[in-house]
């Protein structure tokens, strides 16, 4: 589903991000991303939807390489992608229904498929009493909750998130982190990079270790530090 | 990414560079706009008024009561005398004719070279802030020489190579005036690219084209329309001052700039034949900058 070969990333040729970084990644599996600050987590995610390219090395996604991708087709790579980041990222200015039929609308899908897979996304994450509200005026983790429903509705087959839940308590990160899982049961392939190590021990997943952006552990079942 | 500033419209920028001028039109006074301040009041002026000197100049040829090119009685007929409203020129012709057909071609004029310095310019702006990298900087330095083109000159020259024609006046024109709207139109796409919802629909899969035409464009619109019915006075002195340098049509066709050049001897004898025009041509460009002000006042909102 999704392969790294190899792949080396710098910054300004020289802050270096990844260094020959190999790693698969089935489709159906739950990845938890974890490694300290600046150990290149987010680098990673940036490398998968072509924000960034390596400087060596392949990424593959569902059958494609990813770095040899003509800049025109890189928006249909991105329809094959979900993103949560840590901050939201939600248009102010719009409801909770808008925010997320938006992602549909932009590419072009038709009304009425709009309208029930917005419909779906937000019954998935318990928030389909609210979808006329603005963003201003739920919790964080409602806003959240938005976020992963706008990044799940058109069914990517991958799910990125980057510090889901930085911006959450615990008990409201748990919830986010079960909606990840539900939505993983979908058959979607997610992975999180995260500094949270409750969740990642608490969900007991796989477990990738950054570190100066050198892959230092692959473990499945793992938890966020090593244990004995 | 670096965030560009928020386009702020020079409305005086293209003619100012183009005659190097402090101040080149007749602008509406500040307390007047202020108390019709009201945006959507303001957008119904604006409309009316553009409607207005568009049936002007579409309807001038049938209000005229002469032919503009034929004399129709005595030479130098002061106004209101002999049936010549505004008086008749040095072989009899009939000043109010001429004006009515010189509206129209001024008009119509300046609003070919605007909407072509639109089409090109947003076409180079939006394709330049769009695209980014090395695109952007191979069309924004194209851009750049363009503007380096000293646009009297340039119409100097073409007309000198093709002949005196206003078509080759207004080409000349239209070569120096797109790079404007492409500056302008790049800044905006620069601008409104880096806002969350362009963000959000590049991460949801846009494709780049629905970017463009269905998020950069509507963005920039408001700016482009405001910039460019500013515009249109600038361009009705421009071009007046270069036909009044005898870079338009030649001789005998009623052009307003060439009307008040060409007959400026009779000053003194005969004014109305030079000022008729003169005025003509003070009250387009006082119109037509009144609707842009209008029109900025009615987006300012937006
Ligand atoms: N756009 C950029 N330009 C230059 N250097 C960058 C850029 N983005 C990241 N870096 C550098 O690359 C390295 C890896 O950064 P990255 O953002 O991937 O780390 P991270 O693991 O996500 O960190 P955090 O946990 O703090 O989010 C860091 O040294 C960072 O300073
Ligand atoms: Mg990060």
């Amino acid at each position: 589903m999704i392969s790294f070969e190899n792949v080396t990333k710098s910054y300004r040729g020289s802050i270096l991000a990844l260094r020959e970084c190999s790693v698969r990644v089935e489709k159906g599996e739950f990845v938890f991303i974890v490694g300290p600050s600046g150990s290149g987590k987010t680098t990673f995610i940036r490398l998968l939807l072509r924000e960034e390219t390596p400087d060596s090395g392949q990424i593959w996604l569902a059958g494609r390489e990813v770095t040899q991708l003509a800049p025109w087709k890189v928006p249909y790579l991105r329809r094959n992608i979900g993103c949560v980041f840590q901050d939201f990222r939600l248009l102010p200015n719009k409801t909770v229904a808008e925010n997320v039929s938006f992602a549909l609308e932009v590419i072009g899908r038709p009304k009425h498929v709009v309208t029930t897979q917005v419909h779906q996304a937000l019954d998935l994450v318990g928030l389909g009493k609210k979808q006329s509200r603005l963003p201003h005026e739920l919790s964080g983790g409602e806003q959240q909750r938005v976020a992963v429903a706008r990044a799940f509705v058109n069914r990517p087959l991958v799910l990125l998130a980057d510090e889901p839940t930085g911006n959450l308590d615990p008990k409201t990160s748990l919830g986010i982190m079960r909606l990840l899982d539900r939505i993983n049961r979908t058959g979607t392939t997610v992975m999180v990079a995260t500094h949270d190590a409750s969740m990642v021990d608490a969900m007991r997943r796989r477990v990738i270790e950054l570190e100066h952006g050198e892959l230092v552990r692959d473990q499945a079942r793992g938890v966020y530090g090593y244990s004995t | 990414m670096a965030v560009a500033e928020p386009y702020v419209p020079d409305p005086l920028g293209p003619a100012r560079r183009f005659f190097r001028s402090p101040q080149s039109g007749p602008r509406l006074s500040g307390s007047l706009r202020s108390s019709l301040r009201d945006t959507n009041r303001a957008a119904w002026y604006a409309g009316g008024l553009f409607t207005a000197l568009t049936v002007l100049a579409v309807a001038g040829p049938a209000l005229a009561p002469h032919s503009p090119l034929v004399p129709a009685g005595a030479a130098f007929t002061p106004p209101g005398h002999g049936g010549f409203l505004l008086g008749s020129d040095s072989i009899g012709r009939d000043e109010l004719s001429r004006v009515l057909y010189g509206i129209r071609t001024s008009w119509f004029s300046a609003l070919g070279v605007i909407a072509s310095g639109v089409l090109i310019g947003g076409l180079v702006g939006l394709l330049a802030g769009a695209a980014g990298g090395w695109l952007d900087e191979v069309l924004m330095r194209l851009t750049d020489a363009f503007l380096a083109l000293p646009g009297p000159v340039l119409a100097i020259a073409v007309v000198a190579a093709l002949g005196p024609s206003l078509l080759h006046t207004l080409v000349a024109v239209g070569i120096v005036w797109w790079p404007f709207y492409a500056r302008i139109v790049r800044g905006e796409v620069r601008s409104l690219a880096a806002r969350p919802h362009l963000e959000a629909a590049r991460l949801s899969g846009a494709s780049r084209w629905s970017l463009m035409t269905r998020h950069l464009l509507p963005g920039a619109a408001p700016a482009i329309v405001v910039t460019a019915s500013l515009d249109v006075g600038n361009l009705i002195l421009t071009l007046a001052g270069l036909s009044f340098l005898g870079l338009g049509s030649p001789a005998p066709a009623p052009e307003l700039g060439a009307m008040a050049a060409r007959n400026l001897s009779y000053l003194l004898q005969s004014w109305w034949v030079p000022i008729m025009p003169a005025i003509a041509i003070f009250m387009l460009a006082f119109l037509s900058n009144m609707t842009g002000d209008f029109l900025r006042d009615a987006l300012r909102d937006t």
